[in-house]
């Protein structure tokens, strides 16, 4: 196989991979950090507005960490620098 | 597909270019100050408030509470720049539903000079509170081998400031565009909505992440007077 199909090839897997793996680990700390915050508001139903500001934050900075994994997978999609190079450098 | 609105460029003269991102921030500064001029233009102490100045009273409180319950302080200075932040964001985010508008904040450039000023305005506040010496003494507060990890954080959180708010504006406007070519009816719609939702979630943590840097720059020295007082 030629340089261009094996790059589109293995940008297209590593991809999928991205987002297949980064979106487990993320999905399982917001599903851990909701379920803590709803139990904490049944408990103390008068600190939901800091339990739920916290919330926000703390969500935000979890899901972060797919978003990263997101931006990585669009750039080796749309943006691969090195699928650029090959094309731009034919034969090596 | 077009990854940031960096690469449309609007015009060029020489090497003075002008890119879409660019012309969207005036869009939004100019949106932005002839709103508050317009508001502020006849300021009512008493009787009847005109609507306008009525919803920036609201913005400007909630925006004060805000930063006492983040930051536990009287927002003082830090209510311009902490201000200055959400609404800018707010806005592009929220104009994004204008067809041809594309949110600056959905370039990297944008968020990464947002992010930059936060990175340098956490040290300007800090120095500003406590002096330059006892600014710098929070580096060594434990140990001296917490100095790098400090610096690296430093350097971190500006980054994943800068790249949480561009990967959330631009995925939104990338979905939209993916959904368009595959059901054009109606799902763009609820996404869109879903985007606006995102947009003002991703202003307030951007404003509420900024504050408490700026807090926890400024207020270690009462935390650990609080923390004798606990002891």
């Amino acid at each position: 196989m030629d340089n261009i199909g094996l790059i589109g090839m293995i940008s297209i897997i590593v991809a999928g991979g991205t987002m297949a793996v980064g979106s487990i680990g993320p999905a399982f700390g917001e599903a851990r950090a909701i379920a803590q915050a709803l139990s904490a508001i049944a408990q103390q139903p008068d600190a939901s507005g800091t339990i739920s500001r916290t919330l926000f934050v703390g969500l935000a900075m979890i899901e972060s960490m797919a978003i990263y994994c997101f931006v990585v997978a669009l750039i080796l999609v749309f943006a691969n620098p090195f699928w650029k190079y090959v094309i731009e450098h034919p034969g090596g | 597909m077009e990854l940031s609105p960096d690469s449309t460029i609007l015009w060029q003269w020489g090497p003075v270019r002008l890119n879409a991102t660019i012309v969207y921030t005036w869009v939004v500064m100019a949106a932005l100050t002839l709103g508050s001029w317009l508001a502020t233009r006849r300021l009512a102490w008493e009787g009847k408030v005109s609507r306008r100045q009525n919803l920036l009273e609201t913005l400007v409180s909630f925006l004060n509470d805000q930063i006492r319950a983040v930051g536990r302080r009287e927002p003082g200075r830090l209510l311009p720049f902490i201000g200055t932040l959400f609404l800018f964001i707010a806005v592009s985010n929220s104009l994004e539903i204008i067809p041809g508008f594309h949110p600056p904040t959905g370039s990297l450039s944008t968020t990464a000079a947002l992010a930059i000023c936060v990175f340098f305005a956490v040290p300007f506040f800090g120095v500003m509170q406590k002096g330059v010496i006892g600014y710098l003494k929070h580096y060594i507060k434990p140990s001296v081998f917490i100095m790098p990890f400090e610096i690296i954080g430093e350097f971190s959180r500006t980054l994943a400031l800068a790249v949480r708010l561009y990967g959330n504006i631009m995925s939104g406007s990338i979905i939209v565009g993916i959904l368009l070519s595959i059901a054009p009816l109606f799902f763009p719609i609820i996404m869109q909505a879903l985007g606006l939702l995102i947009g003002l979630i991703q202003a307030y943590i951007f404003a509420v992440l900024a504050m408490v840097y700026i807090a926890s720059a400024t207020a270690i020295h009462e935390r650990t007077e609080e923390e004798k007082r606990m002891k």
